[in-house]
């Protein structure tokens, strides 16, 4: 082995960390988690105990007051949650969105922010940048930040930002320099680290959208808001380039998110396939039954293999993009799969809520769609791995 | 004063057991295993001494495979100081454990054991017994509320038809039951710290204890099905039905 090696681990990794939040995960059961759906409420007894016991500090490092573990660990902690019939969408961008301001913020942000997201005090789990017009197409969005002295004044629109109500910060990609002024459509580009606290009804609207999961996004409006100059994060103009990182971050663990998901589904069909006898005995023994099951536990044991070489080559500070989005697209599938054999499986019960079954299934839905679509997750690989013409 | 927590694996309270199809036993094969819900309970109570200034040290001792190390360090993360394993791949009846932990308990001179009052795997709910027999040690079983004084602890005993406030004369043993506490979740900052907690290996035989199983089991076996409800209309039917049908009147 050389230094480019990087070193893939196979098998139950961090057992104590799987332990310790599938004991917490014990006490959020099926009804918790239904009764939130229902009510399109926000999670906070989960969050808070994931909160208090440090597990969304994973990822910032020791002297920021974090755990400072790996990615993979990070993918650990969400796996199981999702494997547990729960869901993390209510909180786990607070795991890695500062990972945007800890590796191109200031030393002064990173002081003033990295301490109090890692004890909870202050959330981060809001990130703008899919806009009403130019959706995928970031490069387009419409958002402007014009420098005003010591201000940033903010004027546009986001769609989709998750959780915006129940952050206090937000990371907002917004465009500094008209895009006619610039070479590239990715420059010009900035991010910043803003205070929604004080921004709520002084600049900034959050408006809920309903959807059909439970995953308190919501339309954010811009109207003259005034941030500090400070706020900005790292050079003016090249804010792409700092928000290319964190979604190989956010990738990789949404993927391990699906592998929790077919993990649910693939144990609640088979114990149910075993469980129902129709026709004189179980369902199971079906092909009809058993067949997509099989499969579908073939297509997730694969994609989390891809989902480990994602966090791996991300751990080993190795370049990961073709992994973590392929890993996003294999895992996303693979839960989709397996929901789809875990419905059949269910028959007629699989719509009856208290089953968690259909719930499950809207929710593994979501991440074939978000954060990047797998059309455009095909269309990187077509141009970036295989060297076939641009297509977006 | 030093506190000695036994503790045990055992499959996790949320799998549904499978039995063995040469009947022998349960599937522990692939099979999540977990610390006894009654032993995390011992456990959360120890710590809670330790914080109330009441324990100087929390020592934790399993007696089984290797793997039980892994129940050692959910016991370490919650916040014990350190752990002892009695590795053996015996099937550990009740009264070998009791004498193993005799073993331990003369070596580490505790003021407290406290133990949960059964495990949920065999139910038996004999080894703070047989343990206190053995040491001629006060006991008291099913606790749900726990005082430590001078030179004594006062506890509550969870009895048939109502409640038993009962001072044992330390050192003692103390069995616990589920009401006691809630037992707190391991944080990840302590989990990281539990991995350099110390954990001292020992054999039965080190120990000088024999484990050979002294009882055999036949066979394992599922309970029967039960069988689906009946409704009834009237108390008149449901009389009748419980005279001609099960007749148990
Ligand atoms: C519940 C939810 C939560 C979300 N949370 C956030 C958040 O917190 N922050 C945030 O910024 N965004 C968030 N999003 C937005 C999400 O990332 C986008 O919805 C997603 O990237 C798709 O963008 P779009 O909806 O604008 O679709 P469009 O970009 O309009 O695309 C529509 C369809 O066309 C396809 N398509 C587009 N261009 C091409 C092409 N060139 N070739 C082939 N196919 C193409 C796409 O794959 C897609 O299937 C969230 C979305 C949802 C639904």
């Amino acid at each position: 082995m050389d230094e480019t090696t990087t070193i893939l681990t196979l098998g139950e990794d961090y057992p104590d960390i799987r332990r310790a939040v599938g004991r917490i995960c014990e006490d959020f059961q099926g009804a918790y988690w239904r009764e939130m759906d229902a009510a399109s409420a926000y999670p906070l007894a989960f969050v808070e105990a994931l909160t208090k016991s440090g597990w969304l500090a994973a990822l910032i490092p020791e002297a920021y007051g974090g755990a400072g573990l790996p990615l993979r660990a990070a993918a650990v902690i969400l796996e199981t949650i999702h494997a547990s019939g729960g869901s993390a969408a209510a909180c786990h961008a607070q795991m890695y969105t500062m990972g945007t301001v800890l590796r191109h913020g200031s030393e002064a942000q990173k002081q003033k922010y990295l301490p109090a997201i890692a004890s909870g005090e202050l959330r981060l789990q809001a990130f703008g940048v899919t806009e009403p017009a130019s959706g995928t197409d970031t490069a387009n969005l419409r958002t402007r930040a014009v420098r005003d002295g010591n201000h940033y004044i903010v004027n546009g629109q986001k769609v989709w930002t998750s959780r915006a109500l129940y952050s206090d910060l937000m990371l907002l990609l917004a465009r500094t320099t008209p895009r006619e002024e610039v070479t590239k459509p990715t420059d010009g580009l900035s991010v910043f680290l803003i205070d929604l606290r004080e921004l709520k009804d002084n600049g900034v609207e959050i408006r809920p959208i309903d959807t059909m999961i439970n995953h308190n996004t919501t339309e954010v409006f811009f109207s003259d808001a005034k941030i500090p100059a400070a706020s900005l994060v790292g050079e003016e103009g090249k804010g792409f380039r700092y928000i290319l990182d964190g979604m190989n971050a956010e990738r990789t663990l949404i993927a391990s998110e699906s592998i929790g998901d077919a993990r649910f589904f693939l144990e609640r069909a088979s114990s149910y396939a075993c469980e129902r006898k129709i026709f004189g005995g179980p369902i199971g023994r079906n092909q009809g039954i058993q067949f997509p099951l099989a499969r579908a536990h073939a297509e997730t044991e694969a994609a989390e293999l891809m989902a480990r070489k994602a966090a791996a080559l991300f751990d080993d500070g190795q370049p990961c993009g073709p992994e973590a989005n392929m890993a996003k697209l294999l895992c996303a599938e693979a839960a989709w799969h397996a929901g789809e054999a875990c419905m059949q499986t269910f028959g007629g019960f699989a719509f009856a809520r208290e089953y968690d079954i259909e719930r499950k299934w809207r929710e593994a839905r979501l991440y074939l769609t978000a954060p990047i679509s797998t059309n455009l997750v095909l269309a990187y690989i077509g141009q970036h791995v295989l060297g076939l013409p641009k297509s977006y | 004063m030093k506190v000695l927590v036994p503790v045990k694996r055992v499959i996790d309270a949320n799998i549904k057991v499978r039995v063995k199809s040469d009947q022998s036993g349960v599937e522990l094969n692939n099979v999540k295993m977990a610390m006894n819900p009654f032993c995390e309970i011992a456990v959360e109570e120890a710590i809670r001494l330790k914080e109330a200034g009441a324990a100087e040290e929390i020592v934790l001792v399993t007696a089984g495979i290797r793997q039980s190390q892994e129940t050692l360090r959910s016991g370490l993360a919650m916040g014990a100081d350190r752990g002892i394993l009695i590795e053996t791949d015996e099937a550990l009846e009740p009264l070998a454990v009791a004498k193993l932990l005799k073993a331990v308990v003369e070596r580490e001179e505790p003021g407290l054991v406290l133990l949960g009052k059964q495990a949920i795997d065999g139910d038996n709910n004999q080894t703070g017994q047989m343990l206190a027999g053995l040491l001629n040690w006060s006991i008291g079983s099913f606790v749900s509320k726990l005082e430590t004084g001078d030179g004594s602890i006062s506890v509550v005993r969870e009895v048939d038809g109502g409640l038993e406030k009962v001072r044992l004369k330390s050192p003692a043993i103390v069995t616990v039951d589920l009401r006691l506490n809630e037992p707190r979740y391991a944080s990840l900052p302590n989990i990281m710290k539990a991995k350099k907690k110390p954990i001292d290996m020992f054999t039965p035989e080190d120990l000088g204890v024999g484990v050979a199983p002294r009882v055999t089991v036949l066979k394992v076996v599922e309970p029967p099905a039960r069988d689906a409800g009946v409704k009834v209309s009237s108390a008149a039917e449901l009389v009748e039905k419980l005279r001609q049908e099960a007749k148990v009147i």
